[in-house]
């Protein structure tokens, strides 16, 4: 048999919900996981990708860390898949886009009631947020793309097996949906 | 509204007449309208839906879409600069920044005292005439820069075109080499006279055995296109003579049209014979408005011989006439289907096809449509002999073919070859030196590179409705390709989305390559462009758009990489800069609070 692929996986800017369609695919993840071995992944909890076969990225880049860590991943994986609405549009978290994010930052750290100490966050630790959210494919090249929100089990397995035995992927009728 | 319905029944009930009322000649009434004042007035919309039995919304809809038909005021003076590449490598874009300059507008807007408006149109097929301008719909050849300041006087003191130096609008015919087409001695009714010897069905076998095929591109056999109209069953027979020559770099039927002009309508004629027609148009496209007098002039002649209308030549029940069609700027309109709907007086949409017009065309009778040069050729073809005429040329491509030379050499013209003949050849023919690409046969046709010049234009290798434009060592294939992007973005009929989306989606591919934001990247997804537009797109045009960059990319791919930021991606914006937001508001500097490129 031939050496099993590795794939890593992360969300940026998402909410795990591609992440939980992964796992929908249910009790076949058992043959699959004949075919391939995790790498990072919020599966394995390993911090940092490593040379991989393919990389699996959920949500939009909202801020710097999200930028390093698709670098990494566009430096590891030989195939890059933006998945779901918001790694292939920036989708729920680009609804900020029409607002400054100063006046963004003043309403929530400075004069909403409850919520603020008097500053906004500046601890070098914290990312700092981009101007704007993006989808993926303006930081990195993406190889391939699946849509949904999220997509489905069944998408995501077609997606990989095709990819696995070597198809161009391809989503038939029925597959393809954008909600 | 009294008083409009007063003002138009003395206007437009003329035009209205002419056209004996008919909503099939919707086109031309709006051309006629558009022509007597200017733009086409709500209310004369309103007069002639009531008087047309035509919905208000269709004629909008008309009206939209051509580009020479205005539904608000473009100014009393129009003034469109020919946008071909050939016009741009003379230096149109300078003269008509100047000419803005100097009457105080800008591209594309209308002058605030509604005086006149300047914009950019596609090729007037005035190529070998210097640069071209259409003015209210007539075109004027070699500008220089003198000639667009006087011409800017003129329009200053609101001079009535009428009165323009007439020398403005000489129109060159340019023969550089002629052969059995433009050197034929055929007189009015020669043909026709060896046709009623031969007989419909004999026409129709003459001209399968001449081998000829059809002149605008594609190369379809018109004997066989004529048997299957014939064949065809239907209430009437229909002849169309395709006179929109609208593909950049071609201006043969122009010529043809100015010399030949018998020719052309011996040879319709010849064909309605052939396929039993009574009712012939020449579609001719709306920037040869200024050939509509005399070819009506030549029209009425013939009537007067018999050589047209009722009893041709003494012969009973040979009933043929001719109508000539304007169009009015809409390129797509080249296309048989989309032609056809544009004489019903429609958007110049190309039909789904199967059926084809030799069945179901114009009304969906059965209709023969071919080039200019087809008919030409048919005429001569029958005067000759088939047999004579199968021996010029080649094996597959019989016959002689009309070459619009334009572009970088010193002899820009119409150059008659048989078929056969070599790039070279006609490179040497008309003085080009240095040669680095020919485009052959337009935009949607092939560009090809120096070692490729002994090639053979012919339905064998390199097929050709005509355009032939030179490009010299000093010129830049990848602006040529995306002046073509462009042409095709502008002129889709945006009917189908591949090709509507899809032809946008490859010009802002190619300005952003223009602007030195391109990466490789941007090289495959305009493969990945090509395929989508080559294998989903409605007619011809969505097919053919992606041709010059795909042919200017194999051959001249630097051209395109020298532009590139990187043969690597590269972000849509500045990765650093939107953190700069951030940075402001939390007053942080450290290192964590930057994006290096070398973080890619």
């Amino acid at each position: 048999m031939s050496k099993k692929l590795r794939i890593a996986t992360t969300s940026l800017a998402g909410c795990f919900g591609c992440h939980m369609s992964l796992l929908d695919i249910d009790e076949r993840l058992f043959p699959l996981l004949d075919l391939i071995e995790f790498d990072r992944s919020p599966l394995t909890d390993i911090k940092h990708c490593g040379p991989c076969d393919i990389g699996l990225i959920e949500g939009g880049i909202c801020n710097a860390e999200n930028v390093h860590v698709l670098h990494e991943f566009r430096k590891n994986c030989k195939i890059l898949i933006a998945i779901g609405s918001c790694a292939i549009t920036g989708g729920l978290p680009a609804q900020r886009n029409h607002l400054d994010l100063g006046s963004c930052l003043t309403e929530v750290y400075l004069t909403e009631p409850g919520l603020a100490h008097g500053h906004i966050p500046n601890d070098p630790e914290l990312p700092l947020p981009l101007d704007k959210v993006h989808p993926l494919h303006e930081v990195v090249k993406i190889d391939y793309f699946i849509p949904g929100c999220p997509p489905s089990g069944d998408a995501i397995w077609k997606f990989l097996t095709d990819l696995i035995a070597g198809r161009t992927p391809e989503l038939g009728h029925g597959l393809i949906k954008y909600d | 509204m009294m008083a409009d319905n007063e003002i138009h029944t003395a206007d437009l009930d003329p035009i209205l007449d002419r056209y004996a009322r008919d909503p099939n000649a919707l086109l031309q009434v709006l051309r006629e309208v558009q022509e007597l004042h200017g733009y086409i007035h709500p209310s004369a919309i309103s007069y002639i839906s009531v008087k047309l039995g035509i919905p208000r919304a269709r004629i909008e809809g008309v009206a939209g879409f051509y580009s020479f038909l205005h539904l608000q005021p473009h100014g009393e003076y129009r003034v469109l600069f020919s946008d071909n590449i050939t016009d741009r490598m003379q230096g149109s874009q300078a003269l008509m920044e100047m000419m803005c300059q100097q009457l105080w507008l800008q591209p594309g807007r209308v002058s605030e005292d509604g005086l006149v408006s300047i914009n950019t149109t596609s090729c007037t097929g005035m190529c070998d005439q210097g640069l071209a301008m259409l003015v209210n719909g007539r075109a004027i050849t070699r500008l220089t820069h003198q000639r667009v300041q006087e011409i800017g006087h003129l329009i200053r003191n609101r001079t009535p075109l009428a009165d323009w130096p007439a020398d403005f609008f000489r129109v060159e015919d340019n023969i550089r080499r002629s052969g059995p087409l433009l050197d034929n001695t055929i007189a009015p009714g020669d043909v026709l006279h060896a046709a009623l010897a031969l007989g419909g069905k004999d026409i129709v076998e003459a001209v399968k055995n001449s081998g000829l095929r059809g002149r605008g591109g594609a190369g379809f056999p018109t004997g066989l296109k004529w048997e299957a109209c014939r064949n065809a069953p239907g209430e009437a027979h229909h002849v169309v003579c395709n006179a929109d020559e609208g593909e950049p770099g071609t201006f043969k039927d122009r010529v043809l049209l100015t010399r030949q002009a018998d020719l052309v309508f011996e040879g319709m004629t010849l064909c309605a014979l052939a396929v039993g027609a009574q009712h012939g148009y020449l579609y001719l496209r709306g920037e040869y408005r200024y050939l509509l007098e005399p070819l009506q002039a030549i029209l009425q002649r013939r009537r007067d011989n018999t050589l047209l209308g009722k009893n041709i030549l003494g012969q009973p029940g040979f009933d043929f006439d001719i109508a000539i069609h304007m169009g009015a700027g809409a390129y797509i309109c080249g296309e048989e289907s989309a032609l056809i709907e544009s004489l019903e007086g429609k958007r110049g949409v190309p039909r789904s096809r199967p059926p084809f017009p030799v069945t179901h065309g114009y009304l969906q009778q059965p209709t023969a449509v071919d080039n200019v040069e087809t008919f030409c050729s048919a005429a001569l073809a029958i005067q000759m002999g088939a047999e004579n005429y199968r021996a010029i040329g080649t094996a597959k491509s019989s016959g002689s073919k009309l070459i619009s030379v334009s572009g970088d050499c010193p002899r820009p013209g119409i150059y008659e070859y048989p078929f056969g003949v070599s790039v070279h050849e006609v490179l040497q023919d008309c003085g080009a030196v240095n040669t680095r690409a020919v485009q052959v046969s337009g935009p949607s046709g092939m560009c090809i590179a120096e070692s490729e010049f002994d090639r053979k234009l012919g339905f064998e290798d390199l097929p050709t409705a005509g355009a032939f434009m030179v490009f010299d060592d000093s010129r830049d294939l990848f602006e040529v390709a995306r002046n073509f992007v462009h042409f095709f973005a502008h002129e889709s009929c945006g009917f189908c989305t591949p090709c509507r989306v899809g032809t946008s989606m490859l010009k802002q591919t190619m300005d952003k390559i223009a602007a030195g934001h391109g990466t490789q990247y941007d090289l495959s997804e305009i493969e990945h462009l090509d395929q989508v537009l080559q294998t989903s797109s409605h007619c011809g045009l969505g097919r053919t758009a992606c041709n010059p960059v795909l042919h200017t990319l194999k051959r001249f791919r630097p051209a395109y990489e020298n532009r590139l930021k990187s043969l690597d991606f590269e972000p849509a914006f500045d990765l650093d800069g939107a953190l700069a937001r951030a940075r402001q508001m939390t007053g942080r500097d450290d290192a964590g609070a930057h994006l290096k490129p070398e973080d890619a």
